[in-house]
């Protein structure tokens, strides 16, 4: 019964890493560029939420509603100052930029607040805490149950506003070819902007779901981005429900290395995204992309 | 039209700015003898950093392979080091022997992760380097978590220590520079830029890319271990979080790209520039941090070429004959 129970975590754990991964995801399908300041920004956002908790008395969810337009107007933003002009200067420009990125947001939350370690599940209430019981040994708990819900709606969410609408149309468009896409009237920009703007606020949403989940500190973000990434690698680059499986892949693999010891639980991790990636699987998974499909 | 112009590597100029370089390289051996052990210790710091800086620049500023996870090597370097003296190696040996096997990490991982490209690589080398510092964690013969120091060292007197690791150093790192200068000035060196400036064109042009991506990787690998085994030689004391941290990447990030990415001497510039900078803001902890990235930002924006390239757009000649000149003939 004890691995029934991993693999049960496992996947309600990967719903937390595949939402992370959509971001990266969506970034990484319309144009390109892995983000390597996603899993800071992600931290960055759980703070902003753990900010307003602790300053006005709401609860995080209820947090989230001033602090996902602003993080959608941040990554706006961030593109239209940083992103844009990197993504002219050449393949290796936008690295560059996002991993100075990345130290900059992660010693700039070390400064506005402390190394200490935070958690809004306090700030959440039962929802963090309580589970339904399925026998003595296996229970869902409620937080696991929710974060995976939303993993699939946002996933759903994203893969519907693809494939049915105008924006979705003009993503793709852009994602197979900016210059053309540009030449028919689609201001490619502009659609690098809000999709990086939709990254962030999915970036948000799995931070806050972290943070009440578990805890998070002014360092947390290099980690997440990394789970992330192998979520994305293991599911399949360019693929949105890929993703899911990816990070359901990745959870169980931590939830069953933890089983064995706490020790191996990321190392399990690590070592399934290496299987995957020195598979002849693997290889067609990345040589996929050449294809130009998009998110 | 042919026997108008003619190609040439070097001119006088150049010739003599060589002479002078490799004198002085070479005339930083003797710093031990007149100077204070706290400036050898220094010194070798720079060393290391400039190793860093070099390699870094070999990957991505020649192989345009973005790694986030030199310091992989880095602390494989220093563990390797620290297992070898466990089994009764002398200290200095088993650094030699620790960048060698940085070295065959190296060849072990280039079929996983050469197949990689972009962001994919730059991430796919972070997930070995953290893989590797929890595999560390895990050895209690290694330290496990909290740390190990290298023994062996502490039978030499400080200062003679101090001059040993810093010869050691100097040496490594000159070795180094002069493969760096022999790949570009050989036959491969065309490749080698030619894949810097556009991998695909060259590519289509008869440029073997493979081969000589795992090259720099593996030299890469050998640089930063030999880096990693002798920041430990210099310090003596190591812990997995830190010697595999991602802190040495984005030191690397900024020294490569303050100096000037894919030129000779463009890490060198900024591995000084970057030493001088933590010996005089480094006490301002987050704050010096926040300003190396937003310093490393503005120079990936703005001016992509780095510090190096000012200077070497206003000199009439180059000052080491790794380029090709082309001049009216006669």
């Amino acid at each position: 019964m004890n691995w029934v129970n991993a693999v049960i975590q496992g996947v309600l754990l990967g719903g937390l890493y595949a939402l992370f991964a959509c971001g990266l995801s969506l970034m990484f399908g319309v144009m390109r560029i892995i983000n390597l300041a996603h899993g800071d920004i992600a931290v960055l956002g759980a703070f902003l939420v753990w900010s307003l908790t602790v300053h006005t008395g709401i609860g995080p969810f209820w947090a989230l509603v001033p602090a996902l337009p602003i993080m959608l107007i941040l990554g706006y933003v961030l593109h239209r100052t940083v992103l844009a002009r990197s993504l002219r200067g050449g393949p290796l420009t936008p690295l560059l930029t996002t991993f100075g990125l990345a130290i900059v947001i992660q010693n700039a939350l070390l400064q506005a607040y402390n190394p200490d370690v935070r958690s809004l599940g306090g700030a959440a209430g039962d929802i963090a805490t309580g589970s339904w019981r399925i026998t003595g040994q296996i229970s869902l708990s409620y937080l696991g149950v929710l974060i995976l819900a939303t993993a699939v709606l946002v996933l759903g969410g994203l893969q519907l506003m693809l494939r049915r609408t105008a924006f979705g149309r003009e993503m793709r468009a852009t994602a197979q070819d900016a210059d053309t896409a540009t030449l028919v009237g689609v201001p490619a920009s502009s659609v690098y902007a809000r999709a990086t703007a939709i990254a962030v606020a999915t970036a948000t949403l799995a931070g806050v779901f972290l943070g009440v989940r578990s805890i998070f500190d002014a360092s947390s973000g290099p980690t997440q981005l990394i789970f992330a990434f192998e979520a994305v690698v293991i599911g399949g680059l360019g693929s949105l429900w890929g993703t899911l499986w990816g990070g359901m892949v990745l959870g169980v693999a931590q939830t069953i290395g933890a089983t064995i010891d706490p020790q191996y639980s990321i190392l399990a991790g690590h070592l399934v995204f290496l299987i995957v990636l020195a598979s002849p699987h693997g290889r067609s998974l990345l040589g996929y992309r050449r294809e130009g499909r998009p998110a | 039209m042919t026997d108008q112009w003619t190609v040439r590597r070097s001119g006088r100029a150049t010739k003599i700015s060589s002479v002078a370089m490799v004198a002085f390289g070479i005339a930083l051996f003797a710093v031990p003898f007149g100077f204070r052990t706290d400036v050898v210790q220094q010194l070798t710091t720079l060393c290391t950093l400039l190793m860093m800086a070099v390699m870094w620049n070999v990957l991505a500023g020649y192989g345009g392979l973005v790694s986030v996870g030199q310091q992989a090597y880095i602390g494989f370097g220093a563990y390797a080091t620290i297992f070898l003296t466990q089994h009764d190696v002398t200290a200095y040996l088993a650094v030699v022997l620790a960048a060698l096997a940085s070295g065959v990490l190296a060849v072990a991982l280039a079929p996983l992760l050469l197949r990689l490209r972009g962001g994919q690589f730059a991430v796919g080398t972070w997930v070995v380097a953290e893989a590797l510092a929890l595999l560390v964690a895990l050895d209690e013969d290694l330290g496990g978590g909290t740390g190990v120091s290298l023994r062996g060292l502490n039978t030499i007197a400080p200062d003679w220590r101090r001059a040993y690791t810093y010869w050691l150093t100097l040496g490594f790192t000159l070795l180094l520079l002069a493969l760096v200068f022999l790949l570009l000035r050989r036959r491969s060196g065309a490749a080698i830029q030619a894949i810097r400036d556009d991998e695909e064109a060259a590519a289509s042009l008869g440029v073997r890319i493979m081969p000589l991506k795992f090259m720099l990787f593996v030299l890469a690998g050998f640089g930063c271990g030999a880096a990693g085994a002798l920041t430990l030689a210099n310090t003596l004391f190591i812990q997995p979080q830190s010697i595999f941290g991602v802190q040495w990447s984005a030191y690397m990030l900024f020294m490569v790209l303050v100096g000037g990415i894919g030129t000779y001497e463009g890490p060198i510039l900024g591995a000084i520039l970057f030493f001088l900078l933590q010996d005089w803001f480094a006490q301002y902890g987050a704050w010096y941090l926040i300003g190396l990235g937003a310093v490393a930002i503005a120079f990936a924006l703005f001016l992509p070429r780095g510090l190096w390239s000012l200077a070497d757009d206003r000199l009439p000649f180059r000052l080491l004959p790794v380029g090709y000149t082309l001049r009216p003939a006669g």
